[in-house]
């Protein structure tokens, strides 16, 4: 446990003082957010009808683009090869830095999602369903990402591609995620979608941890 | 003949997906059977010369690093 | 060199059964076209356009089965660390692809004559759809390392990460079609199919099943031989040029365009 804790700081500390990437990540989410109007105009109805399936769509995209920096610096420069010799068993050592990438990107996404939401004119009932799921969902997305992120290594053009394998698995994420949002909307109770996205969360808490682990001692052999 | 080329109207859709998995399988087969050819003459090549090479040459150390 | 073993017990194996195999699937084909253009009955509701669904529906299970094949060489890699799985799944994953893709099209051609569109977001289109997105991926993945092997083992971890997730994302893509049900969708299957229907479309996918084997013995092979170029260049023993390292880029290119000059 101690080890966990070491790593989940020190990734929160390099976050910190590096700054830029939660803001960055949340200035994606909101610039993202904010083309859909230009894109579909901007009529309050239809704005208010996609806001729940837009904000998660964008969050998605977000939470996707600083996956390739999970472990890239650190593979760069070693310590990644070091932690996979650590005494303590990697698959802990993933679970802390994908909370302290949970922690920089998904929970300020959240905090933005409901500014967005008012922007779209999303109706105020679908506002607790919205942060509710988007709590379950996001840490699903930084543990399905992190497989991706461990995978990626030393490949070449690793963003891109980090995206193409990522996307396709978080499609369940999105379809429950935003399917709550919406039957809050219609006055349905959300339960069933949010119960099945805590599902997903636990299946990928148990599943991902290790999958990451097997791919990063693939990459550092 | 042509009645039965032309299925009922339908000919074009027909015919269109029996052409197209016609020739996507075929075209696959056919690359993979080009890649084999030249993976094939290429090896070749390279064992002839690791033959003819191997007895008058000391295999370098530390090269594969 | 014990570790190409077990690869050259496959080459000998395949080597035998080969001739076998493309002939069984060759005389397939042929009674699986006649069978499906010619002698079976047509549709009281769909027409002749009944006929699509000998190409459609084979390949859609193709496409399925070419998937569990490469989750199942996942498996076989992470446990027994057998080199062959690896190069399996990664020889399989361009032919289901191909099979995929096939079913989306010809849903596509079957689909505007019978429901009006080219394509409806329905739960077994958009499944397939995502299934062809999973390969896409597979493939670039295993293509992006500069060492195939590394490529291959990741494949294989993405491919056993994707076969736990294939099942959920199934799921979830039926729940959201029922929700969103599109309106006048015509159900294509009937609980009971006709047998003068049922032996075309069992002898196509048997036709291709056959199909499948003899482009994945093939593909192997291919990579086989790629792999022992790639560590005879790597050695450095065929060239009078020290190669440094970081060169073998160039080796290969060279090596590539001497063979194409020799022919």
């Amino acid at each position: 446990m101690n080890a966990f804790v070491a790593i989940l700081r020190r990734d929160l500390r390099l976050a910190m003082r590096q700054g830029a990437d939660s803001v960055m990540v949340v200035a994606f989410f909101i610039v993202t957010t904010t083309l859909f109007p230009f894109g579909v105009g901007p009529e309050v109805n239809i704005l208010a009808r996609i806001a729940s399936g837009v904000i998660w769509v964008a969050a998605l995209l977000a939470a996707m683009l600083s996956l390739e920096r999970v472990f890239q610096t650190d593979y760069e420069d070693g310590t990644l090869e070091l932690l996979t010799l650590s005494p303590a068993p990697l698959e802990l050592l993933v679970l802390g830095k994908v909370c302290a990438h949970w922690l920089t990107t998904g929970l300020p996404l959240i905090m933005a999602a409901p500014i967005m939401a008012v922007m779209l004119n999303m109706d105020q009932n679908g506002f607790a369903t919205l942060m509710i799921a988007m709590l379950i969902g996001t840490p699903a997305l930084s543990l399905i990402g992190a497989i991706g992120a461990a995978l990626i290594l030393g490949a070449r053009r690793g963003g891109v591609l980090v995206s193409l394998l990522v996307l396709p698995l978080y499609i369940p994420v999105l379809i429950f995620g935003a399917g709550a949002v919406e039957a809050a909307l219609l006055g349905i109770s959300a339960q069933a979608q949010l119960q099945i996205m805590g599902a997903i969360l636990l299946l990928s808490l148990a599943a991902a941890p290790f999958a990451t682990a097997h791919a990063i001692r693939q990459a550092v052999e | 003949m042509s009645e039965f080329f032309s299925m009922g109207g339908y000919g074009s859709y027909i015919w269109a997906s029996y052409g197209i998995a016609a020739i996507s399988l075929i075209v696959l087969l056919i690359t993979t059977l080009r890649g084999l050819g030249q993976s094939r003459t290429e090896l070749d090549q390279l064992e002839t010369v690791l033959k003819s090479r191997r007895p008058r040459r000391v295999r370098p150390k530390d090269q594969t690093s | 060199m014990h570790r190409f073993a077990k690869p050259s017990v496959f080459l000998k194996l395949t080597g035998a059964m080969m001739p076998w195999m493309v002939t069984l699937t060759v005389i397939l084909t042929v009674v699986g076209l006649y069978l499906a253009l010619f002698a079976s009955p047509v549709d009281y509701q769909q027409g002749s356009t009944v006929r699509i669904m000998y190409i459609h529906v084979p390949a859609a299970w193709m496409g399925l089965f070419c998937y569990i094949g490469m989750a199942a060489c996942g498996a076989m890699s992470l446990i027994w660390k057998h080199p062959l799985a690896d190069i399996c799944a990664r020889a399989t994953a361009p032919i289901g692809a191909t099979f995929t893709a096939l079913t989306l099209i010809s849903g596509s051609l079957w689909g505007e004559p019978m429901w009006g569109t080219w394509w409806v977001w329905d739960a077994r289109l958009t499944s397939m759809l995502i299934l062809l997105f999973l390969y896409l991926g597979y493939i670039a993945l295993v293509n992006a390392f500069d060492d195939p092997e590394r490529g291959s083992k990741a494949g294989s971890a993405l491919a056993l990460v994707g076969a736990i997730n294939v099942p959920i994302v199934k799921f979830s893509v039926d729940w959201w079609n029922t929700l969103h049900q599109p309106a006048s969708v015509a159900r294509m299957d009937g609980p009971s199919i006709d047998p003068s229907m049922l032996a075309p479309l069992l002898i196509m996918a048997f036709a291709f099943t056959g199909y499948y084997f003899i482009v994945l013995v093939l593909r192997v092979r291919l990579e086989l031989n790629q792999r022992r170029i790639r560590a005879l260049q790597l050695s450095g023993v065929f060239d009078d040029r020290a190669p440094t390292s970081g060169d073998d880029s160039n080796l290969a290119y060279d090596q590539g365009h001497n063979a194409g000059a020799g022919k």
